[in-house]
């Protein structure tokens, strides 16, 4: 090769480099567009899913709920909005419906304030369609949200009709029949967290079941981004924990497992979490691709010294 | 006095909420402490919206850059409120079928439950999903192997990126059973239970010294920075 060659060829690499550091933004995005919308199509179309094989974690949440007698009272805590509802709300639609099918006594409480509209559209989407013959008031309640974040967990401890004096419906809590027998947070077995941020699942931690560790057992769901701040809590505080929808997919797996009735195809709001690991996994392959693309040209600029 | 009364209110219902967790007998005081702040908690939505409405009314006065989003925050908080507190489409609580004002705000079929439902989580939604989009540009722009320290953080990305997801199956499923341990979903979870939990341990011990010692400092009166300015 000439030197003239090697020099025109070096130039149009460089030039290729640095029209590529300089990329439009919006090719990027494009690229983002492609990559979750064609595992989505894919997947509506053909409706097939990718295995799961249910971590440690996964594993421990199905079965604190499935060891549960039948007609237990679980405490289930809405604690996020519908901006993270794709991220949570197929967990939260498995843990209720496994919490339906088991027979157990739900209450429903929010600590944020657009929770008690997602726990009311959960009861309507599982309990309501599915499980009709469950009664509200008898076998499930819907408390509704109260303020005060880590205060209502505290006055949770002493007295839960201060907490929450009357539920959704505006029906004093004296008179509901499933909360009879309860008089604080202790006398719930299981209490289940599915939160997006403050107050959740950590402040759950740190205000009740630090307090009642030895009485009830707590599973929790989260947000990818607050996982890791949950896992030093897994499993002595938190017995189990779902983290984002790669915990939720795990998990949803094992409950329709466990419900599958032969010949009967489990219905599309029961698979959505796994539905949202195909778009997951080829939105991560193009990030990491990305990562790779965007530090290729940083060494190549660098070995030109334009870095 | 504007700063001492609120001084005392922190002092009293701090060690009140404190002693309750050890003194059974200060357990009563606790829980009226902890009641008390449910109170407040809902007193500071309204200063919420006051101050709200405030700030964006001064806006609007002045013609600052962007009064226009003004006039719609405005006109979506004062819609909202009306509309919940008038409770507009609810019926009557089944309890109390005289009591014009008994129903639930949640109720099915309601204007407000409208706003919730074609509103309000088709707008939190999207703009929760364009997260995706600029964290990949971020990845593309920034995420650079400078350094030790970024190559480190680079590899447990890829290890997490990839292994919770089923590319880490497909890539280091064949391996034999002796290297498990290796698989990139087992990997995954290896630098979330050990690397992760033992970081965050260490923060978390850390921050709850110091929320100790600020409390501590709070409860006796030494740390006034939270009452801020104004008049002793």
């Amino acid at each position: 090769m000439s030197a003239g060659n090697f020099n025109n060829t070096n130039a149009s690499a460089r030039s290729w480099f640095e029209r590529l550091d300089r990329v439009d933004r919006r090719w990027i995005f494009l690229l983002m567009f492609l990559a979750v919308s064609g595992p989505i199509l894919w997947i509506g179309v053909t409706g097939k899913t990718l295995p799961e094989a249910p971590t440690l974690a996964a594993r421990a949440v199905f079965q604190e709920i499935d060891q549960l007698p039948a007609r237990s009272l679980v405490l289930i805590s809405f604690d996020y909005d519908p901006a993270s509802a794709g991220e949570l709300q197929p967990m939260a639609t498995s843990l209720v419906r496994q919490c339906a099918a088991k027979n157990l006594r739900m209450v429903f409480i929010a600590l944020w304030p657009l929770g008690s509209q997602v726990a009311q559209q959960t009861i309507q989407d599982v309990i309501r369609d599915d499980y009709p013959a469950l009664k509200e008031g008898d076998d499930f309640v819907n408390m509704g949200y109260q303020a005060g974040n880590e205060a209502v967990m505290k006055l949770l401890l002493t007295d839960f009709a201060k907490a929450f004096p009357k539920d959704s419906r505006g029906e004093a809590t004296s008179n509901i029949p499933i909360l009879k027998d309860v008089k604080m947070a202790s006398n719930f077995p299981l209490l289940i967290s599915i939160s997006a941020g403050y107050p959740g699942s950590k402040e759950w931690v740190q205000y009740v079941i630090s307090a009642y560790n030895d009485k009830m057992n707590f599973v929790a769901g989260c947000t990818g981004v607050s996982a890791p701040q949950l896992y030093p809590y897994f499993p002595q505080q938190i017995a189990g924990l779902l983290g984002a929808i790669k915990g939720a997919a795990e998990y949803e797996s094992m409950v329709n497992e466990s419900l599958e009735v032969d010949g009967v195809a489990t219905a599309p709001k029961y698979l959505q979490a796994q539905r949202r690991m195909g778009p997951q996994l080829v939105a991560h392959l193009l990030m990491v691709g990305l990562i790779i693309v965007g530090n290729v040209i940083f060494f190549a600029r660098k070995r030109r010294g334009a870095a | 006095m504007k700063r001492i009364i609120p001084m005392w209110i922190a002092i009293i219902g701090g060690f009140a909420m404190m002693l309750s967790s050890f003194i059974p007998l200060a357990e009563s005081a606790g829980e009226m402490f902890a009641d008390v702040f449910n109170v407040v908690a809902a007193i500071a939505f309204v200063l919420g919206a006051g101050s709200l409405a405030k700030q964006h009314l001064e806006k609007l006065s002045r013609r600052d850059a962007g009064w226009g989003y003004s006039i719609i925050t405005l006109g979506s908080f004062l819609i909202t409120l009306f509309i919940g507190m008038l409770k507009i489409g609810i019926h009557p609580n089944p309890s109390f079928p005289q009591a014009a004002y008994s129903g639930s705000n949640d109720a099915e079929g309601s204007a407000w439950s409208w706003i919730y439902e074609y509103m309000i989580t088709p707008l939190t939604s999207t703009m929760f999903a364009l997260l995706a989009f600029f964290v990949a540009s971020a990845a593309f722009r920034a995420f650079r192997a400078k350094n030790t320290e970024a190559i480190l953080l680079l590899g447990t990305a890829f290890i997490v990126l990839l292994g919770r997801t089923f590319a880490g199956v497909v890539l280091t499923g064949w391996f034999p059973d002796w290297a498990s341990g290796l698989r990139l979903e087992n990997l995954s979870i290896y630098v979330m239970q050990v690397f992760n939990t033992a970081g965050n341990r260490a923060i978390m011990i850390g921050i709850a010294l110091g929320v100790a010692a600020t409390g501590l400092r709070i409860l006796f009166g030494i740390d006034r920075s939270w009452l801020g300015g104004g008049d002793a």
